[in-house]
């Protein structure tokens, strides 16, 4: 068979049209759109938590809080967040003793002597909502996301469960829900925030050592907090752009 | 020229098929991406919306209040004004929205001691105490009052 | 799973979500399959590209096991995956950022562009000749896989054999960014001081290039030996001189990244060498250097510093090559399951517990490994690799 040069582009050509035109009509009026959110205005609100090590007394409450909010399964490798026992003894600080019993979910045992003259502090732990998240760039299909109000949200209907972005984050917060087989992971309690409700963790945390602010509103008092105390984050030399920021946070902390 | 198109018309195949598989792949494109994919970023938008569809299990203080105010005049001046309701309550939407559904009782003792035991780690300057000695192990309501624990103590002593 | 079980093996401190391992020994299977198919191709392309004429016994044999290979590979991926049924998405919405997505794009680059193709215009003659030649279905078969074109004049062979030398020619960056795509996957994770650094990468391809060397090797040795024929020995003495200079080459990098780490000393060091004194001793010092570099680069070196005869060489290229597998199997596996068994927090370590039966267990592993080799058989019925064996699958049919 031989083809004319010129038969074969015109026919190419006609084929190529009548395909992107296909492929568009059916993405118009065949693929469905999703609703928007109402009332709640993403771009007003960039959102940041704070932790104070000063004030967390290590009660547990959170981590109950959060698994019974966000329906997180209860055995003792999922966690959305977590509390840990530093025991710093004297100047070592490349060597702590550190326990997270359960995460904390029933608190902490009485391990250490109150007057063995080390220094012992809880540090609670949860996703850092990083703004340049080593997850979300890792992550192969867009399955997570740094949202426009700055929470690292999961679409757990596209997530192909690769474990990509659990390997990717410094901070141990992401965890496979083995009973949907997607990633999982602290959200903000994105379903409160929208609401103007307070994080589940925020809520039943009963000394104010969590708090959620809105870096975006003015009034926030995590301005003031901000301006007021000396804070870390976690692994600074990642440059993750972390929002957890942890007040009185100790050098030997991972 | 032809002869080279003659002798090369395996390759015009080759290339005819790779250009009926990108077709392919892009009709299967237009088919399967959701439609509101990457309209703020490289996401499906409707993934906001799942993610705030999630029910509410605590209902938050400002809820509780709308209701029972009493217990925020009787928190006025102690540390526990800070405290919320469902810290120590627990998870109490299904009762804020609707008041038939009676929120479980509370063991003191347990609830309490949550955060008041003394234990290594605790910063200093929180009240927190040893349950053996203090008190001689008695029921913590039987002096204090759960809303102001300062009171209570006081007439006690 | 048991996981209460898990979490008593762990020692000293993780963060709680590190205790299960996320990425299994499918996931080890991965690289060393890819890999092999990269170093399949480099050994092919000696000779396309770099006329070294003594390897040509090997050229197709080694193409057809890159595809058997190649083949195979995505399967440890979908067995793994949470929802194999959404791994199109990588292809309809690829995040540029991952390297992941952008691997889709070089895997299908390479087994469509380069490997098929190749394939495909080496062969095409003898495909044509057998269509020719056949009756019924063999004949439909062979026509389809000539996509219907009948033409193999000297003008059509000739333009065959030129674009097939461009194919080969872009082939080699190409296998070398299929295999070193793998090793980014892992060394771009700053998260994970053991994966992460720039050396990851080229240690890969090397290591691949060295893996696949060998395999062709064996493979080759062992169907010769099967189908009684004589097996040519400047052949396999260039492809062994290769296989040596390799991995010279793959060990030093290695030894490299060591001192380098050693030297450094930072933060994740003591925690990374406990855990390769510990859990990782057998995989990582027995097995990948002793048993996998050391032993086999020392029976290299003997075959090319002293003349030793004909059975000897047979049998220290035999050893040196499976050794070789089995070593660079072994790196793979410290790297990948290795990087998880240490705590981020540089304070604990967990254990690996290889399940049999299960879906990501040792079961499908080992049969995934067999499977490129039955594929391969498969290949060499349809796509004879030798003359005289093709020769006689004519001979019946013509007769007939």
């Amino acid at each position: 068979m031989t083809l004319d040069r010129r038969e074969l582009f015109a026919t190419a050509g006609k084929y190529l049209i009548v395909t992107a035109a296909t492929a568009k009509v059916i993405e118009t009026f065949l693929a469905g759109a999703t609703p928007e959110p109402a009332a709640y205005a993403v771009a007003d609100h960039w959102w940041a938590m704070i932790l104070d090590i000063e004030k967390c007394i290590g009660c547990g409450n959170c981590v109950r809080a959060c698994k019974a909010e966000n329906n997180v399964p209860l055995e003792a490798e999922y966690f959305r967040t977590w509390v840990e026992r530093y025991h710093v003894r004297g100047e070592d600080m490349e060597h702590p003793d550190v326990d997270s019993p359960n995460g904390g979910y029933d608190g902490f045992p009485d391990k250490y002597a109150k007057n063995d003259g080390a220094r012992t502090f809880f540090v609670p732990k949860l996703c850092n909502h990083c703004a340049h998240s080593p997850c979300v760039q890792v992550c192969p299909v867009g399955a997570t996301f740094v949202s426009p109000d700055g929470v690292v949200l999961v679409d757990k209907s596209y997530c192909l469960g690769c474990r990509y972005c659990v390997q990717a984050c410094p901070y141990g917060c992401r965890y496979i829900d083995p009973r949907t087989h997607t990633v999982d992971k602290c959200n903000l309690c994105y379903h409160r925030i929208t609401k103007g409700l307070l994080p589940a963790c925020v809520e039943n945390c009963p000394t104010g050592a969590r708090m959620i602010g809105d870096l975006k509103n003015p009034k926030d008092p995590i301005h003031a907090f901000l301006r007021d105390h000396k804070v870390q984050v976690l692994k600074p030399q990642m440059a993750t752009g972390s929002k957890a920021f942890y007040n009185g946070l100790d050098g030997s902390v991972r | 020229m032809k002869k080279l198109l003659r002798d090369g018309s395996h390759l015009l195949r080759v290339a005819a098929l790779f250009g009926a598989g990108i077709a392919a792949f892009f009709v299967m494109r237009g088919l399967l991406v959701p439609s509101d994919f990457g309209r703020y970023g490289h996401y499906r938008a409707g993934a906001l919306a799942d993610n705030q569809k999630r029910a509410v299990s605590y209902a938050g203080k400002p809820a509780c209040l709308d209701c029972h105010s009493d217990v925020a005049d009787a928190q006025k001046g102690s540390l526990h004004a800070t405290v919320r309701c469902e810290a120590c309550h627990g998870p109490l939407a299904s009762h804020a929205d609707n008041p038939d559904v009676k929120p479980a009782k509370l063991a003191p003792e347990r609830l309490c001691l949550t955060c008041h035991r003394s234990i290594a780690g605790r910063p200093a300057k929180f009240p927190q105490i040893d349950p053996d000695e203090h008190a001689g192990g008695v029921e913590c309501t039987s002096c204090h009052q759960p809303h102001h624990p300062e009171q209570q103590e006081e007439k006690k002593s | 799973m048991d996981t209460s079980a898990l979490v008593h093996a762990v020692e000293g401190y993780m963060y709680p979500n590190e205790v299960d391992l996320q990425w299994s020994v499918l996931i080890v299977l991965y690289p060393f399959i890819t890999g092999l198919v990269a170093g399949a191709f480099i050994l092919a392309s000696l000779e396309r590209v770099f006329n070294v004429a003594a390897v040509k016994p090997t050229y197709r044999l080694a193409l057809l096991t890159a595809l058997a290979f190649l083949l195979v590979a995505p399967l440890p991926l979908q067995l793994h995956l949470g929802h194999p049924e959404r791994s199109i998405e990588m292809y309809l919405t690829p995040h540029t950022s991952s390297a992941m997505a952008m691997f889709g794009f070089v895997y299908l680059w390479y087994l469509m562009a380069v490997l098929v193709l190749e394939i495909w215009l080496d062969y095409r003659k003898d495909i044509v000749l057998t269509a020719r030649a056949s009756r019924g279905w063999k004949r439909t078969l062979y026509r389809v896989l000539a996509l219907g074109s009948d033409n193999i004049s000297e003008g059509a062979l000739a333009i065959d054999d030129r674009v097939g030398r461009f194919i080969t020619i872009i082939g080699i960056p190409s296998a070398f960014l299929l295999h070193g795509y793998v090793g980014f996957i892992f060394g771009s994770v700053k998260a994970n001081p053991w994966w992460s650094t720039p050396l990851m990468p080229i240690v890969f391809l090397f290591s691949a290039i060295v893996s696949g060397i060998a395999l062709v090797l064996l493979v080759y040795m062992a169907i010769s030996f099967l189908k009684g024929r004589e097996i040519d020995m400047p052949c396999v003495d260039t492809i062994a001189r290769y296989f040596f200079y390799a991995f010279l080459i793959d060990f030093s990098l290695e030894m490299l990244d060591l001192i380098h780490r050693i030297y450094e000393a930072d933060e994740s060091f003591k925690s990374l060498d406990f855990m390769v004194h510990t859990r990782l001793y057998v995989s990582q010092i027995v097995v990948q250097i002793g048993l996998g570099t050391l032993v086999p680069l020392a029976l290299l070196a003997l075959t090319q510093l002293v003349r030793l005869s004909e059975p000897a060489r047979k049998t220290f290229y035999s050893i040196a090559g499976s050794l070789a597998l089995v070593g660079i199997f072994a790196m793979r596996w410290n790297v990948v399951i290795g990087g998880q068994l240490f705590s981020k927090s540089f304070l604990g370590y967990t254990t690996y517990k290889m399940a049999f039966a299960t879906r990501e267990g040792l079961l499908p592993a080992i049969a995934l490994l067999v499977l490129p080799f039955v594929i391969l058989a498969g290949l060499i019925v349809l796509l004879p690799p030798w003359a005289e064996e093709k020769k006689a699958a004519e001979a019946p049919e013509a007769a007939a």
